[in-house]
Parts: structure tokens; sequence; C-alpha cells
């Protein structure tokens, strides 16, 4: 095109306007593909977009342009990015850019801003959106200068994707958009006072590999910092070679075989029997990129009492911050893993000098496993493996929150990371569609699964028409129980049966609704019913609505209750 | 316990807020604060005096250093002799002939400075430690303090520690 012509060939000499710079910076920074929605603020730069060869998704509400690119990112490992007008425009983003913070994902939230004369006159459309954000993203920036604006863009890339990754904003005035400058990106990135601590300290390192040889009952608990630095295949070999079980994280699934005899399943408040007690008597427990959330830990004073405590981490703020750690070392996962797996060399543990502590686990496995009683009505755990079944879980599985999620986390087996889309620190119900949609679009070809519920699905259900429009062929199952399951769960154990406002007396006809967003709608009410849905719903090359009408009573077990000891667990 | 925290910061728009932010949204306090350009005038001091116990003292500083405009963070523990500090004080204060010699004298005492004199009271300038503040506050409340400011505290460390 003219003007990328113009751009490549005199870079320097050339003055481009700020809608032009924006885009190639991302251009530069090699996005693909930007989720957003036009406003008053934005109009240059989506003039400018339509003849720049970035690719733009249009969403059908600003928060879904936020989980449309945070699933955009969780699935590739790339930055997501996203770009919404002023005021309603970038408040509609905030639930989203939090989800995104809490679960570390990497994107960059570009929102228009009034022009900067206006800035604090309560202008039209005009929101105070750094203020806004400034506690929910990991850095954010008013750019008040054109020519500032490359390095700012380079920056919020750049501490994105770093470090414990996060979101970072940036408000961009209508006027800085409509000056001109020179266009020239910064090769490097320089910010004195960021400074990420990517390699662990050997000596650190050490003492850590001293008592994770000599341990005898260890187990590593593996969260989402493993999947975010891309340290599965480190992982899998420690485990291996050491003969050390792992359990998952909500975050980390995947990042460890869920199929693996090693493998323990998810800990915590949803968690296998078998984790749960393997962590309650382990006399080493080695944390990996995960953070001691209350989910996991119910009370901390009886989290791993015997054990002593190493713990990897990126994040120096999550050393010690819910428990006390023995032996933290501070760094990148995957080199402080490959720093371990280099030490360790040739070493090995086998099964067999584990025996003892394998059969514990063994033992505690045979005692309780993950289980439901199918009756006349469909189960939704039966739901979910049948959906694991029929893919071979050759899919990207997002979820909403609540009782869908927990199901899909304990049902489905995820033998590989950045296949698991889910809100894991914020719990944003409506999260699954955007996300489901976001991944699609970086993975056209992949099968790509929302288990939902329906209170959850209908928090984004508008998205139906961005998908439809693009024809990404997102499967929505709707575990759809006519309620708020995970409410519904809470109020009927701890508020003595008292449904108050959790249950759905009016919904929509889901089959229909999917029909007129132009999606395919298929019901199933009988066991029988779900695997053809299923099938039916894999063999179309369009998005599908599945309406699973299944068991209302329904509870996910095992449960902990919130705060007990994770060893104290309702089974069934 | 009460800490003294030092926080070198870029001298930006927006980080007193992301520092006050991060106090409040995480429910740690700031019991005073002061905040100035340095000799770099791309970088500003800030002094916090905050409380907590071991625990939240070692998440208030990671925290800190956590944000991407703070530079270096030092925590002077309470008590210990390797660091200096001082506030600063307004005190106007009533001055009747009956208590003036008094006045005068507590002044001269304590090595402070009369900055304003008016008929019916005196503005007294003191710097010093929170102790040598609180002392002469309370040698000159029974004289009849109209007004006080007090700024937030400021530190530097001792170059040598005295033993």
């Amino acid at each position: 095109m003219f003007f990328n012509s113009l751009v490549q060939t005199r870079e320097h000499q050339l003055k481009l306007k700020g809608a032009h710079i924006l885009l190639e910076c991302l251009k530069k920074e090699k996005v693909k593909a930007v989720f957003g929605y036009p406003g008053g603020s934005v109009l240059d730069i989506y003039h400018a977009l339509s003849e720049h060869s970035i690719k733009h998704v249009l969403v059908r509400h600003e928060q879904a342009a936020v989980h449309a690119a945070d699933g955009y990112a969780r699935a590739t490992g790339e930055v997501g990015v996203c770009l919404v007008t002023s005021g309603p425009g970038a408040t509609n983003t905030v639930t989203g850019i939090a989800t995104a913070y809490m679960d570390s994902i990497p994107l960059v939230i570009l929102t228009g801003q009034v022009p900067t004369a206006l800035i604090g006159n309560d202008a039209f459309q005009e929101a105070d959106i750094v203020g806004i954000t400034r506690p929910c993203t990991k850095h954010n920036y008013l750019v008040k200068n054109i020519a500032e604006l490359p390095r700012i863009m380079r920056e919020a890339f750049y501490i994105a994707r770093s470090g414990r990754p996060g979101p970072v904003l940036i408000d961009l005035p209508k006027d800085i958009i409509n000056q001109s400058a020179e266009f020239s990106y910064p090769e490097q990135v320089s910010i004195r006072s960021y400074k990420p601590t990517v390699k662990g300290n050997p000596r650190q390192i050490q003492r850590a590999l001293d008592e994770i040889m000599q341990a005898a009952k260890p187990v590593i608990y593996a969260g989402g910092g493993v999947v975010l630095s891309n340290a599965s295949p480190e992982l899998q070999r420690l485990a291996r070679q050491l003969s050390i079980p792992v359990t998952t994280t909500l975050m980390g699934l995947g990042c460890f075989p869920g199929t693996d005899p090693l493998c323990l399943g998810m800990l915590g408040m949803h968690g296998t029997f078998r984790a749960n007690m393997a962590v309650t008597h382990c006399d080493l427990l080695i944390a990996v990129g995960a953070r001691f959330d209350d989910r996991v830990t119910g009370d901390v004073r009886a989290f791993a009492p015997e054990a002593k405590i190493i713990h990897f981490d990126i994040d120096p703020t999550s050393i010690s911050k819910n428990i006390k750690v023995h032996i933290p070392v501070v760094g990148d996962c995957r080199e402080i893993l490959k720093d371990c797996l280099a030490a360790i060399g040739t070493k090995k543990i086998t099964r067999r000098a584990r025996a003892a502590w394998l059969a514990d686990i063994a033992e505690w496995k045979a005692g309780h496993t993950l289980d439901y009683t199918q009756g006349k009505a469909i189960k939704p755990q039966f739901v979910v493996e049948k959906l694991y079944e029929l893919t071979r879980g050759d899919c990207i599985v997002s979820t909403e929150v609540g009782q869908n999620q927990m199901w899909a986390a304990q049902y489905f087996q995820f033998d590989r990371p950045r296949r698991w889309l889910t809100s894991g620190g914020l719990g944003t119900m409506g999260y699954g569609l955007p996300a489901a949609l976001g991944a699609q679009v970086a993975f056209p070809k992949a099968t790509v699964v929302d288990i939902a519920g329906d209170g959850s699905i209908q928090m984004n259900i508008q998205e139906l028409a961005t998908v439809a429009q693009y024809n990404l062929p997102v499967k929505i199952a709707i575990l759809n129980n006519r309620c708020l399951g995970m409410v519904r769960q809470w109020q009927q154990l701890f508020y003595g049966k008292r449904y108050s406002h959790s249950t759905f007396e009016q919904h929509p006809d889901f089959v229909k609704l999917a029909e007129a967003y132009g999606a395919v709608g298929l019901r199933a009410t009988r066991p029988d019913e779900v695997e053809p849905v299923i099938r039916k719903a894999l063999a179309v090359k369009k998005p599908v609505i599945m309406d699973f009408v299944v068991e209302q009573e329904e509870c996910v077990y095992p449960m902990v209750p919130a705060g007990a000891p994770i060893s104290n667990m309702m089974l069934l | 316990m009460r800490h003294t925290i030092s926080v070198l910061v870029d001298n930006k728009p927006g980080v007193l807020a992301r520092i006050a932010g991060l106090f409040s949204g995480r429910g740690f306090n700031i019991e005073s604060l002061s905040v100035n350009e340095t000799l770099d005038p791309t970088m500003s001091q800030m002094t916090i005096v905050t409380r907590g116990d071991d625990r939240v003292l070692e998440q208030i500083t990671k925290q800190l250093n956590k944000l991407i405009d703070v530079i270096k963070v030092i925590d002077y523990e309470k008590g210990s002799e390797n660091h200096i500090e001082r506030e600063l004080a307004l005190i106007k204060v009533a001055v009747t002939e009956k208590c003036r010699a008094e006045l005068l004298s507590i002044i001269e005492i304590f090595r402070c400075k009369v900055i304003d004199v008016g008929r019916s009271h005196y503005t007294v300038e003191v710097t010093g430690d929170e102790n040598k503040l609180n002392a002469i506050i309370e040698l000159l409340r029974p004289l009849g303090i109209r007004e006080i400011v007090r700024s937030g505290r400021v530190t530097l460390q001792r170059e040598t520690r005295v033993q």
C-alpha cells in the first residue's frame, strides 16, 4: 500500500500522523490481530486502520474485546491487543483488564481519550481511565506528546510480556493522534526502574536441589507461571526424572499432562482427594509459578503442615505472601528449572525408590476418584467427559465461571499447555465466549469449545454475532441447569437451602437464539442425545450452541468449605 | 511496628497516586508522607511512615518495588541508629504578658525560631525528630496553642554507623 511503502523506504525522514505511527508500532511488535470497537475519540485510528494490513475483529462489547485479546494471548503466548474509544468504551474494558491482571496475561489496551485541552473538563465521553485502571494494570500511560508514542508503545509491549506478565493500558487523546511526527521505533527498551529477575540465584537453586534430592515425600505444585514461562517441558523432565508427583492449580492445568501417572490432578477447593492428601502429607512442597491462592490453600495453617516449602516464582511479592516459604528462588520458572536440570544431570530417582510415597498416593486415588451417577437426566460431568472423548482432547477449551468451570477442570484431561482458557483469579462470568473467539482467531482450524453455564453465557452472549460474522466456528456447550449452579450449591450447603435469587424462571430458547444470530442451535435433554449433539456440532463448520439440559441439583464435589483445611473434603 | 520507608521514584505525574493507591488498595496505612524532587530533577524522593508486622513490611517493600515507576526502596527500621530523621512543625501559640517569658525560654531551650509575631500570637518553627516535636507541643499546650501544622518525615542514611 502507498503509505506502507513510504514508511519502509524513508522511515526516518517521513512525518506520519499519530494514528499511522500507532499502527506502525503494532506492526513492529508483530501484532497480527486487534480486537476493538470504534467510537468518537478513535475515529482517526479507525480511519487509518481501514488501509492497514493488521486484522481487526469488531466485537459487540468492549469487555469482550479485552477477553478476546486475553484468549488470543493465552492460546498463543503473544501479547493480546485491543482498541476502544474513550469514556464508556474505556470503562467497559475494566472487567477484562482486571481479569487479565489477576491471571498475569500480557495485553496492551489502547483507549481513546478526549483531546488534551478537554481533559478534566467533564467532556463528552471523558473518563479518567488511567486513574480507574491504575490498580488493575501492570502499568499505564497517558500519551501527552506524539513524539513519545513509539517509546511508550515499545515499553508497553515489553512490560506486558516480560517479568510477571500483565495488562498495560495506553490512553490516546484525540488531538495527539492527529499530530504528526517522525517515526522511528526504538530498538532497545531501557526503563531504569524495571529490571525483572530472570535467572535464579545459583546458591538458592542448589539449596532447593539439596532438599529435592533427599525428600522422601515430595510434591510439585505447579501453577499458571509454568504455562506463562513455557516451562512445561522442563517441569515434565524434572518430575519424571525424580519421580515426583505433580498437582496443578486451575491456572496450571495442562502444564503437566493430565493423563500422566504422576499427575495428581488439580488441588484446592475442588481438587482431587489424592492431590489434597498428598499436599497435606508431603515432606517437601515445590511450588513452581503458583501463588498460594486461598482457593488452593484453604486454611493456611493446615496447608502442607509437614513440609518444607520451596517456591520458584518471578514475582518476589508472591513469595511468603500467604505462606512462609523456606527456600525461595526468584526468577523465570523455565530458567530456574533448566538450571535445576543442568545441576541434576543424569541423576535419577526411580519410581521404585519412591515406591512408598507413590503407594500412599495410589491408595488415596483408590479411596476416592472423581465420580458421578448418571440417572434419567443428563449429568453435566457426563457432557464434559463426552466432549473430551469425542474431541480426543485435541481442542482448546475455554470456560465461563462457576460449576461449569470446575467440571471442565475436573473431567477434561489437558495434556498440553495453552489449551485451557479460564478466568482463575478474578472469576469473571462472561469470559468464556469472547476468550474462545480470540483463540479461534489465532487458530482458525482448531476446535475451540466454550464450556458454559446458562447464567454466564448470557453475560457476553452478544459475541455470537461476532463469531457468526467472522465465521469463527466456536462450539458453545451450555450446561443448562436453569440456575446459577455454584451460587445455588453454596446456598444448599451453607445457607440452609434458601435459594435466594439463584434460579432463572425465564430463559431464552438457546437453540432459537443461536439461529437468530446466524449460528447453529442444538439441544439434548436425555443422556443418549448428548453424543449425537456433540458429533453434529463438531462436524459443522459454523459456530454452534449446544444446549444441554442437565440435572439441576448436581453439585461440584469434592469440595472444601471456604477457609477449612484442604484435607477436610466433602466427598459426595 | 512503625517503619520509615524511603522510596526513590520517577518524577512523573501520577506516581504519587500509584503509591497511595497501592497502600489503600492493599490495606496498608500511611502515617506520614513527604515528597520532593531530588538533586536529579527526573527523580523524586518519598519518605513514608507506616506500620505493620514483619510480614506486612516485607509485602509493602516488595509491592513498592514492583511498581514500574519505583527506582529504589529503603526500609529504615525504627530505632536503628544508621539514619537521621527530621520533621518540621509550625505552631501558632498564644502570647500574653504573663507567659511571654516562659514561651521565650521554651523556644530557647528547643532551639526553635519565632517566624511570625502578632499582637496575640507567635508562630514558632521547630524541627527535630518526632519525640522533640511531641515534647515541645506538650510544653506549649498549657500556654494555648491556636494551630499546628506538621510536615511528613524526611530521612537520610548516616555516612557511618554511630556506636
